[in-house]
């Protein structure tokens, strides 16, 4: 988030959009609602399925799935036509304005219209809604990424803020919800295939011998790796040999799992490291077990860039270990020394080599976290980014075209389906799915219809269906619910004996290498 | 005398604009006691423990919706507020099943009440939130026996048909927090006041069940409730505040990054509740973070290695494990090259866990292939 969670009260406007955000995070949607019903804010929620936030929207836009770009550059299209940007903001902080201009001219509300089904006017309506507020906030999640034109769609926001001088005030910004307690972290800590902790690029000369010099090894690679979704493909071909995996549960949540069950079994060695026996850790050669969150020391980093100390409570079965004593046990045993007295000073070494975190420690955050950027120790953390300016100076904006989902409708598959979470189940489920009142509300998987989809196709409500794509087929309960909007079922992928990923389709973002989990087409017929 | 202050037993202290008498008294560090008040929410005034003395005014005042107004001379404590608050206290007392042992030493009637009370909780303990109690930490206060009246049955019965939460109407005082807590603070909408006069209780939807209403078992009712009427099913007479240790950390569920309160006895976590005063939730939860602990427990944890041998896991020794482990890597790193390795770190452990993960894929098998589901 460039902004924090306590900063959507101030906003006037909330842009919500691709978020469940009372299910999936709900105590960050008691934020919005309070800013609704205690200060008058207005939310404008864009989103297909009729959530629960919709009862607190002053315009709710249901577009068809896929057609964020669009949507997006018609909003821009109008505010530009009718005048209503930050003249200031976009001459001082901004380039590449002219280009934008160019492009979403043509995204008049009747062309965009007729792309995402959302009526014309009510594009209009939005526009004046956003461009209108002092302070508007964006809020995103997977709605927005997961797609094939994920990276666009993000752009996309960050060019409306940008243009309505929403960035760098107080209940403003764009600002994603992590879906993950520590997703920010490990993004920080340099858990991806191009970076070093800190964002520090793996082909960037002075990172490395940075990082060489502290880790006291020589010969780091300097070309990017493999994101998981590359690495799968990759197993398959043979070219991937072995895998490592610590607390991950991928033969739940990768797309198109059929696949990657296949390719998993290609491997000629598989660790699994984790609390339980996931699906994932079922298929390993060893399995380690390790401590849960409230066996261990350590800080995780919230959707707020907070960084928070995390305490053990209770001591681990079987006396197992931390994560990162296990990881560092099998790195002594290869040659390379990497055993530390604790995980405090792991985090004294994480400062050390990571500029934004450099003047954080356990002492500064022993009461309240800090949100990063903190490069001093004196320094009072960064609650809201770009105030001043951007990293890069001026901010770029995009000029984006629309692209569809890679996946549509024909006549054998005529159904498009979501996927997403319940408020009762987390990701994978292989921690609420051990808990029995969780396992009451919410016992199983099931498909999401509108009533008018459900007679079109002869089905009744609570029956067992089969649900089938281009790529596997699933059985779950059928529920009809005023939540779906015809033509588009959604399905829960915390279930792994009806696994909704096992439908869905692996083309990637090419630039963030998300898949399209919210985008594939289905038809779904009585179970035998 | 200067126009930005008040006198509160004799103390002059300045006010902020739009201040309540409260708000002055408690930013100066005087107390004043409330049952209904509830941080974060809109003040009512309805439990009137809050009373003060306000001279010139013709009664007492309730202090949480009172604007400190300059020249006020306040008393806190007088014998007027005293006898206000004991009368208070011995009516919400006298109203259901307050089976805390407040009451005089008249053992014959309180062990028929205590009988009477244990029927209605089906256990045989006093009060599941003894201890815990603002209502009983007041009668303490002002002594007061909750024997002046006589005593009135409890209209309904106790509803523990959720997983969750037990809604005992027989200890609900009607103070509101709940209320407020789920329509001001977590806004859900799911309770508000039903009936009338005597009738009064706190209802879900059309007085349904919290599990057939729009509860979402986001469980800040309980954490605002003062007394025992709404309590966590699997902690009840579990666990005791003074039995357990409190230990703050951060929740492991989404990335809101909640601060939670464990409550541990016999190292296992009995409770959770949210750290109050704290960001970035001041004290909220949601249904998973504050009742999706007991897998924390669970008796499928693994607690020890184990090694795939003809397609069925054994169980094996830490050293046997790593060994295997650290001989499988070297191997194929040295016959396929790094770039033929690949690492999942993971969203759900910590930053430590994180950075040692990336450290030694790029510092030990030599290669970027290194991932976690960011984007799963």
């Amino acid at each position: 988030m460039t902004n924090t969670i306590a900063d959507i009260e101030e906003a006037d406007v909330i842009l919500v959009t691709g978020s469940n955000t009372t299910e999936n995070h709900p105590v960050i949607s008691s934020f919005v609602k309070r800013a609704i019903t205690r200060r008058g804010a207005k939310l404008l929620l864009v989103d297909p399925r009729r959530i629960k936030l919709a009862e607190f929207s002053d315009k709710w836009l249901r577009p068809n799935l896929g057609t964020d770009v669009a949507w997006l550059n018609g909003l821009m299209h109008v505010i530009i036509k009718e005048d209503l940007f930050d003249k200031t903001f976009v001459e001082t902080r901004t380039e590449g304005f002219e280009a934008l201009k160019a492009t979403v001219e043509k995204f008049t509300p009747e062309h965009v219209s007729e792309i995402t089904g959302i009526p014309a006017k009510d594009i209009v309506e939005a526009a004046r809604l956003y461009a209108g507020a002092k302070a508007a906030s964006i809020l995103y999640c997977m709605g927005i990424t997961q797609h094939t034109t994920g990276t666009d769609n993000v752009k996309s926001l960050a060019n409306l803020a940008m243009l309505c001088g929403n960035l760098g005030i107080r209940g403003g910004g764009v600002n994603p919800l992590r879906g993950q307690n520590n997703v920010q972290g490990a993004c920080d800590m340099g858990g991806l295939p191009n970076v070093f902790s800190g964002y520090q690029p793996v082909n960037d000369p002075g990172a490395i011998s940075t990082m060489e010099k502290a880790w006291g090894v020589k010969g780091l690679s300097d070309k990017p790796g493999l994101a998981v979704t590359e690495m799968v493909p990759k197993a398959h071909a043979g070219e991937l040999k072995a895998m490592y995996i610590i607390g991950e549960n991928p033969l739940v949540s990768d797309p198109d799992l059929n696949h990657a069950e296949d390719s998993f079994a290609h491997l000629d060695f598989l660790v699994v490291q984790d609390i339980f026996m996931t699906e994932t850790a079922k298929t390993a050669d060893v399995v380690l077990p390790s401590c849960c969150f409230a066996e261990k020391d350590g800080t995780f980093s919230n959707t707020e860039r907070r960084v928070q100390r995390v305490r053990k409570a209770v001591e681990p079965p079987g006396g197992v270990w931390e994560d990162w004593r296990i990881t560092a046990e099998i790195a002594s045993r290869m040659g390379v020394d990497m055993r530390a007295d604790s995980s405090e000073s792991v985090f004294a070494e994480i400062a050390s080599v990571t500029p934004s975190y450099r003047g954080i420690t356990w002492d500064r955050i022993d009461r309240d976290g800090l949100h990063w950027p903190c490069p001093a120790p004196d320094h009072p953390g960064t609650p809201i980014l770009h105030a001043e300016a951007f990293p890069i100076g001026k901010g770029k904006f995009f000029a984006i075209e629309y692209i569809p989902p890679a996946e549509s409708t024909d006549e054998e598959y005529p159904l498009y389906m979501t996927t997403g979470r319940l408020l009762y189940h987390y990701h994978t489920g292989s921690m609420t799915r051990k808990v029995d009142g969780l396992n009451e509300r919410s016992p199983e998987s099931f498909v999401e219809i509108s009533k008018a989809d459900a007679e079109k196709y002869a089905l009744k409500d609570g029956e067992r269906v089969k649900v089938a794509s281009r790529r596997g087929e699933i059985e779950v309960v059928l529920r009809v619910s005023d939540k779906a909007v015809d033509g588009t079922v959604f399905i829960p992928f915390h279930f792994a004996e009806a696994a909704a990923n096992r439908l869905t389709n692996a083309a990637l973002d090419p630039v963030s290498k998300i898949p399209e989990f919210k985008v594939c087409a289905v038809r779904i017929s009585k179970a035998a | 005398m200067d126009e930005n202050t008040i006198l509160i037993n004799g103390n002059r202290l300045t006010i902020q604009p739009e201040e309540t008498i409260l708000e002055v008294a408690r930013r100066n560090g005087i107390d004043i006691p409330t049952l209904c008040h509830l941080k974060g929410a809109i003040a009512t005034g309805a439990c009137r423990i809050c009373v003060v003395e306000v001279e010139k005014a013709r009664s007492l005042m309730p202090a949480c919706t009172t604007p400190a107004q300059p020249g006020m001379v306040v008393h806190t404590e007088s014998p007027e507020v005293v006898s206000s608050r004991r009368m208070t206290l011995e009516l919400l007392l006298s109203s259901g099943n307050h089976n805390c042992a407040v009451r005089k030493s008249d053992t014959g009637s309180f062990t028929a009440f205590q009988l009477e009370v244990q029927k209605y909780d089906n256990a045989d303990e006093l009060c599941p939130v003894w201890g815990d109690c603002e209502l009983q930490d007041l009668a303490y206060r002002y002594q007061v026996s909750g024997e002046a009246f006589e005593s009135t049955p409890p209209k309904y019965p106790m509803e523990t048909v959720n997983p969750f939460i037990v809604r005992d109407f027989s200890r609900c005082i009607l103070c509101g927090r709940c209320v407020q807590a789920c329509n001001d603070i977590q806004v859900n909408n799911a309770i508000s006041f039903g009936y009338r006069g005597s009738e009064a209780k706190i209802v879900a939807g059309g007085d349904r069940a919290l599990k057939d209403s729009d509860c979402v078992f986001c469980g800040e009712c309980i954490q605002a409730c003062p007394v025992g009427a709404l309590v966590e099913k699997d902690a009840r007479y579990a666990c005791r505040p003074w039995e357990t240790r409190k230990v703050r950390t951060t929740c492991s569920y989404c990335g809101v990054g909640c601060q939670l309160t464990l409550h541990v006895k016999d190292n296992k976590v009995m409770k959770v509740t949210g750290t109050e005063d704290a960001l970035p939730n001041n004290g909220s939860l949601c249904v998973k973070g504050r009742f999706g602990y007991s897998f924390i427990h669970s008796p499928e944890r693994l607690s020890t290695p184990m090694i795939k041998e003809n397609g069925a896991f054994r169980e094996a020794g830490w050293e046997e494990a790593l060994n295997l482990v650290a001989k499988r890597f070297t191997e194929i790193r040295d016959a396929h090259g790094g770039d033929a390795m690949g690492v999942l770190t993971s969203a759900r452990v910590t930053n430590e866990d994180n950075y040692v993960a990336q450290k030694f894929t790029r510092g030990v098998l030599k290669t970027n292939n290194i991932d976690h589901c960011a984007r799963l």
